[in-house]
């Protein structure tokens, strides 16, 4: 038993991590906030709606891939420039599509998202009306 | 007040639930055994190459700047990939065989030292004629890439023709030379 407890162990010590990671330090802007708190709730507000590419369920104000940290700090200085939100959206999506946002975007194919709580709302007052209707009559 | 009796029979709404649900398997069943694709590829397909000036990565190869791909209208391969990315250690070999071929390859390194790029080069081989430092991403980010390595395919005038994600394997060397001359054309 013991032995098998020291096998196991000099596996262990023996597997070297295949885990590949870059020995830079953090960008920046990948963990440091703006000076300015109102630019930094845009730059917060813009990052917690952009998917981590790495990590692709996770914004990348959630995320600490090496890679979402590139992306805090090219958010945060270019709302330091004085660049726009949405701007820096439309530039990532030119470049990764919609997926790269997780604010869907009003086009052809997306109209559905907006129009079906509307539909839905429609339909359950057309129900209701049903309803009250039937119990004056009652 | 005679209303008239519903039927007792079970129409065929009573197995709706049942159907539901079985449908609802199939969908966890093929979502599960054939997961949706989870490689990002880039939209900047079809567009010209942003313009950006990277010092070198290395000490004998000069950096990488955008002018380069617009300077003999010849097609060339950008490699992204960087010294602690495993999958770049794997297509050492077919980017060697391409360089051989005569395909220019010029490389992004991502977030790299240039003493591991170094030591990368000298264990793996060199098959780039010149090799940027990119260490905030930046050129990455702005032509779609998102993740190490991935090759473009650059045609002479400095647009992206073609996007390969991840290694390049013995496999995809025709379609890699086949999209070259393409952007050659």
């Amino acid at each position: 038993m013991r032995g098998l407890l020291l096998a196991l162990l000099a596996l262990f010590a023996l597997s070297a991590p295949l885990a590949a990671q870059d020995m830079l330090p953090p960008a920046p802007y990948a963990y440091k906030q703006l000076a300015d708190p109102k630019q930094e709730a845009k730059a917060q507000a813009l990052m917690e709606t952009l998917r981590c590419l790495k990590c692709q369920s996770q914004s990348i104000a959630d995320s600490d891939a090496p890679m979402a940290g590139d992306m805090r700090h090219q958010v945060r200085t270019r709302i330091a420039a004085g660049e726009d939100p949405e701007a820096i959206r439309q530039w990532l999506i030119e470049r990764y599509g919609d997926y790269v946002s997780y604010t869907p975007q009003v086009k052809p194919i997306t109209w559905p998202l907006f129009a079906a709580p509307l539909l839905f709302l429609a339909l359950a007052a057309f129900l209701l009306r049903g309803r009250f209707r039937r119990r004056k009559g009652a | 007040m005679s209303e008239p009796v519903p039927s007792k029979r079970p129409g065929i709404a009573v197995w709706l639930p049942l159907g539901l649900f079985a449908a609802f398997l199939v969908l966890v069943v093929v979502g599960l055994y054939w997961p949706a694709d989870r490689e990002v590829s880039s939209a900047f397909i079809g567009k010209p190459l942003p313009a950006f000036d990277l010092p070198p990565a290395s000490e004998d190869r000069p950096g990488l700047a955008t002018t380069v791909f617009k300077q003999d209208g010849k097609p060339r391969l950008l490699n992204v990939f960087a010294s602690w990315c495993f999958p770049c250690k794997v297509e050492a070999p077919q980017l060697a065989a391409l360089a051989q071929q005569g395909v220019e390859i010029d490389g992004v390194a991502i977030r790299d030292r240039k003493e591991d790029v170094a030591g990368f080069l000298k264990q793996y081989g060199n098959p780039f004629k010149r090799i940027g430092k990119d260490d905030l991403s930046q050129v990455q980010l702005a032509i779609g890439s998102s993740g190490v390595p991935e090759t473009f395919v650059i045609d002479g005038k400095g647009i992206i023709r073609y996007q390969h994600i991840g290694d390049i394997r013995q496999e995809d060397i025709p379609l890699i030379l086949r999209k070259l001359a393409e952007a050659g054309q």
